[in-house]
């Protein structure tokens, strides 16, 4: 059998609807993407982190401390399940970690922003959980199966975070006009930036077709950003706020909201690295790698320790 | 009236001065070296484990401990086992064909392959 056999093999399983699995023939290139998206996917979960974790420490209540510490520990197990589903296509996980500390990996560039005021605790939880969790939905069907497992768990955590962002913006838009102007000040900053999360328009995005047809993705940027537009500016009026958008306005005819354009230089400039927390963000990830270096070194030793011990009272009762 | 909001600019992390750039420090420990184990989890008494998942660690004692704060967090388990992946042998996906095809055309296998009487009831 020769390779093309394989590769109509392998399309006729995808267009079936059969999952691929590790073991599995696959094409090179399939492999590859699936690689690189995971392990972006994974490094997103991880740097996320960051953000957040910078305000469990200023946290108004005992509460919002709890529940910002649960939400940052699922991120990290999210990243782990990617991580782990991107292994089993034979990358190691520390080259994957080193390709994130050395910047040659991407991550979800919405993580360039700074969290500046407590409020933005809600607008992430609500527009870029939100957001992640329209792309994640439609990734729990992606047709790489460890993938879309992973996925199907993490959707299952992520309501809570984007129900938990809501609220407390709710619960700021209740509240006096300063915490109403930071509920509104912190949609503004996260709007747009939510938005490019989608990735490039569909006429600029190399990898769309290809990714379609493998369906590793199963709808395009344009159409899960138009989804995505289409349910916020129905929530927003329960805020009683504003989206940032003067050209916001439903379309009776398409049946979807008419808006404006995304600032795609801003776009670019951040996923290039020169958004405003890029090198903070890595200077954070290589920190912590850095730090807990002695706290893998001491486990190991402790590993090797342990099963001497064993080793030897096990030779003892044998004799 | 005009409000004026505290912004916290970075955070927990500082400014410049703590960049690191693109300086990867090389240390001898490898946490890829720790072996990988599979988990399988019991969601409820009564049910079987189930595979949930992979994770690294030193020894069973870390994995089942990292299992716990992973696949658990939600009181998905009441029980884990864990094994380190390399003691797993799996089938060959290229033999699924004379593996499993030889069950395909065992229809008689099936109760539903029996017609019988509708006064018969359930059987």
């Amino acid at each position: 059998m020769n390779i093309q056999h394989f590769e109509q093999l392998f399309q006729s399983k995808i267009d079936k609807e059969i999952k691929i699995e590790s073991k599995d023939w696959m094409p090179e290139a399939y492999r590859k993407t699936n690689i690189r998206q995971i392990s972006q996917h994974a490094h997103s979960e991880i740097v996320g982190m960051l953000p957040e974790g910078n305000w469990i420490s200023r946290a108004p209540s005992l509460k919002r401390k709890a529940i910002l510490i649960a939400k940052v520990q699922d991120e990290a197990g999210h990243g782990l399940y990617l991580y782990s589903a991107a292994e089993t296509l034979g990358m190691s996980r520390e080259e994957m970690i080193a390709d994130l500390n050395s910047g040659k990996a991407k991550y979800s560039s919405i993580f360039n922003y700074p969290s500046l005021t407590w409020a933005d605790m809600g607008a992430i939880g609500w527009l870029v959980d939100g957001a992640a969790i329209l792309n994640q939905v439609m990734l729990c069907r992606t047709s790489y199966g460890p993938y879309a497992r992973a996925l199907v768990r993490i959707c299952k955590e992520e309501s809570f975070h984007q129900r938990q962002g809501f609220e407390t913006l709710l619960v700021l838009s209740k509240g006096t006009e300063e915490q109403k102007a930071m509920c509104q000040d912190a949609i503004n900053r996260w709007w747009w930036p939510s938005l490019m999360m989608f990735g490039p328009k569909d006429s600029e995005s190399t990898n769309n077709d290809q990714s379609m047809k493998w369906k590793i993705k199963r709808k395009t940027n344009d159409e899960l950003r138009q989804q995505f537009v289409d349910m916020a500016a129905e929530q927003v009026k329960v805020l009683g706020m504003a989206l940032p958008d003067d050209k916001l306005k439903w379309n009776p005819t398409t049946k979807h909201y008419n808006w404006g354009e995304i600032n795609w230089d801003e776009f670019w400039a951040v996923v290039k690295g020169n958004g405003p927390c890029n090198k903070q963000r890595l200077a954070a990830r290589n920190k912590a790698h850095n730090d807990g270096a002695w706290v893998r070194e001491a486990a190991n030793a402790y590993a090797v320790k342990k099963a001497k011990a064993q080793a030897a009272k096990e030779a003892l009762e044998a004799a | 009236m005009k409000i004026n909001l505290t912004k916290y600019y970075y955070g927990d992390f500082g400014g410049d001065e703590n960049v690191a750039g693109n300086e990867v420090k090389k240390t001898n420990d490898d946490a890829s070296a720790w072996p990988l184990w599979e988990i399988f989890v019991r969601s409820k008494q009564g049910l079987d484990h189930k595979h949930v998942g992979s994770l690294h660690a030193t020894d069973a004692q870390m994995a089942i401990e990292n299992a716990r704060d992973v696949y658990t967090r939600r009181q998905e388990g009441v029980s884990i086992w864990v094994i380190e992946s390399k003691h797993i042998t799996a089938s060959n996906p290229d033999e699924a064909g004379e593996l499993y095809e030889p069950a395909v055309d065992k229809i008689y296998r099936h109760p539903t392959f029996y017609v019988l009487p509708d006064e018969v009831g359930h059987m």
